[in-house]
């Protein structure tokens, strides 16, 4: 594998993400309302005008809003990485990915660009609903905003991967439902996105010990700690582990000689 | 060249504002949190009488003055030593009190028997009683020293005294359950707050007309739970801060159109309040939740919540 060679696939994978999302407008549209339906309506009914107990970073008692929009920013992340891993199937079934596929690269090589180039294409959204958000006085310091891209990238790398494990077990687009009702709810809805974990341990042990466990909490609590110029030492190493899991097992899912991509190829 | 470098750094490292020293009384630990202003971290927990509640730094700021209502005394704290170097006697259940601006004596509202009580610092004894209204609290002294103003909690007035005769000069009706008193920075205001009304109501200290009103409101929570109590009058004389008591906020107030510029967010039950010296700083005493909150009126947002011990009530910044 050339460096030049290896750049100008990176460079072609990520130009057609681009294109792809700057054509679909109304998805980037849906992706920009979603969380701030989310921010405007969902965190207005919980809105604690008394103020939320301190939960770590925060210092002080903060206000629904102001702890919900971390878990909004990593829910952009997982619904892009969620229809990032759609676009696959869909590339599967127009015949592109065995195009890509047969590129004389590593397959783990490209399957790790069409990732980075997927996250690339996702962060500004993120980063726009983070500044729109101000307007609901969420207010992080300035340089938290330089802090929480790292955060902001490990976890797209990790949901991504997830999405692509995801892909590479669907075989046909109209499992994408199931996705949905089965992948993305519970990710996102046992978690600490939107309630912290002493909330849900009010609900029942079980639902604070999934959440605790889930790995879309770890990457919600490594976005909120850098947000708040904090450093979450576990999220980070938790969201690390996943990344390198989910990858591996997916970069084994689109083998052809493997998985369920072979058994794809013999009902063909 | 060097200079220029140097000055650029000096410019970078600007030393932080003077330390200051913060002291919250808190009324069911018996103690006095010392925090340091600086870094909001709790440095000691000064032990006094039962159920400290107000509390008010000698003119020289060298001591503290503590009201202890179980004890019927007031306790003298040397801020060097931090521990109670002498006793003072108040009368019964004093709740809050004001040290005059000659330095020499302290009016102290007596909760139970109706009256203030004036102490004479140096030779620790009750010096004069005025007779006031009904469970009086509120104390304010006027900056020339001339005016004491004390509000009763049931009879709902406050009542003006000449500190030099001792004499009521007036009681004006004000709003249900007034809590707290304090005269503007030059003198010409007096500003009054309703615990049960949830307004401050600001009267013309030489017509004795009310010049204006402020009822508070927090989106979201019921009237019945925004009740004003302590007030702390910027130097400028340009903002009035009301702890708004179970509403869990501090509202800013402009004291020229009497509308609330913001609220902030503390923690539970914020009592009393109080600015540090450079005004940049402004700290609440939280009741319920045990702890202090630190404003930074710069950046206009809360920073920390310091847990500071059980029963947070008086704040006072001190060198």
């Amino acid at each position: 594998m050339k460096v030049r060679h290896a750049l100008r696939a990176l460079d072609g994978i990520l130009r057609r993400e681009m294109m792809r999302s700057l054509r679909q407008r109304a998805r980037l549209f849906s992706a920009m309302v979603r969380p701030l339906v989310w921010l405007a309506i969902f965190a207005a009914g919980f809105r604690s005008v008394l103020g939320l107990s301190i939960t770590p970073p925060y210092q002080t008692y903060v206000l629904y809003e102001v702890y919900v929009v971390p878990g909004l920013a990593a829910m952009m992340l997982l619904f892009h990485a969620m229809a990032s891993s759609l676009a696959m199937v869909y590339d599967r079934e127009m015949g592109s990915m065995r195009l890509l596929l047969t590129a004389p690269l590593p397959r783990w090589y490209l399957l790790a660009a069409r990732l980075l180039a997927s996250v690339v294409v996702g962060l500004p959204l993120v980063y726009l609903f983070l500044f729109v958000a101000r307007f609901w006085d969420v207010r992080p310091p300035a340089l938290g905003y330089v802090a929480v891209f790292p955060a902001l990238v490990l976890s797209g790398l990790m949901l991504g991967a997830f999405g692509l494990l995801v892909s590479s077990m669907s075989t046909q687009m109209e499992n994408f439902a199931g996705v949905m009702n089965f992948v993305i709810f519970p990710m996102f809805f046992a978690s600490t996105a939107l309630y912290p974990i002493w909330r849900l341990a009010e609900a029942g042990r079980v639902l604070a010990t999934i959440a605790a466990w889930n790995p879309f909490s770890s990457a919600v609590e490594l976005i909120r700690f850098a947000l708040y110029l904090r450093f979450d030492m576990v999220s980070m190493l938790v969201v690390v582990a996943c990344l390198v899991a989910f990858f591996l097992a997916a970069v084994a899912g689109y083998d052809p000689g493997r998985g369920l991509w072979s058994r794809r190829s013999g009902e063909g | 060249m060097q200079t220029l470098i140097a000055l650029g750094l000096a410019l970078v490292l600007v030393p932080p504002a003077a330390a200051e020293t913060i002291y919250v009384s808190n009324e069911q630990d018996n103690t006095v949190a010392v925090v340091d202003g600086a870094t909001m971290t709790l440095q000691a927990a000064i032990d006094v009488g039962r159920r400290p509640r107000g509390m008010a730094l000698s003119v020289d700021k060298k001591v503290l003055f503590v009201a202890e209502g179980d004890d019927n005394r007031i306790d003298v704290v040397d801020l060097a030593k931090r521990q109670v170097v002498g006793q003072l006697p108040s009368g019964a259940d004093p709740e809050f009190f004001v040290v005059h601006p000659d330095g020499k004596r302290l009016f102290v509202a007596n909760e139970n028997d109706n009256q203030v009580s004036v102490v004479d610092i140096a030779g620790a004894k009750i010096i004069g009683t005025v007779d006031v209204g009904v469970e009086p609290e509120g104390m304010a002294v006027s900056g020339d020293g001339r005016t004491v103003a004390c509000t009763s909690e049931t009879t709902s007035m406050i009542h003006l005294i000449d500190a030099a005769t001792l004499e009521l000069i007036d009681n004006l009706l004000v709003d249900t359950r007034p809590r707290a008193a304090a005269f503007s920075v030059d003198g010409k205001q007096l500003w009054v707050s309703s615990e049960i009304r949830g307004s401050v109501t600001v009267f013309d200290t030489a017509t004795r007309a009310q010049t204006g009103k402020t009822e508070f409101e927090v989106p979201g929570i019921r009237r019945e739970g925004v009740q004003a109590v302590g007030i702390e009058m910027s130097r400028d004389g340009a903002t009035a801060y009301v702890a708004l008591g179970p509403a869990n906020r501090i509202a800013e107030v402009d004291t020229k159109t009497f509308t609330v510029r913001r609220l902030y967010l503390v923690g539970q039950r914020p009592w009393h309040v109080a600015l540090s010296d450079d005004q940049k700083q402004l700290i609440s005493a939280n009741g319920n939740s045990g702890d202090i909150s630190f404003i930074d009126l710069e950046n206009q947002e809360v920073v920390k919540s310091l847990p500071g011990g059980r029963g947070p009530w008086g704040v006072v910044i001190g060198p």
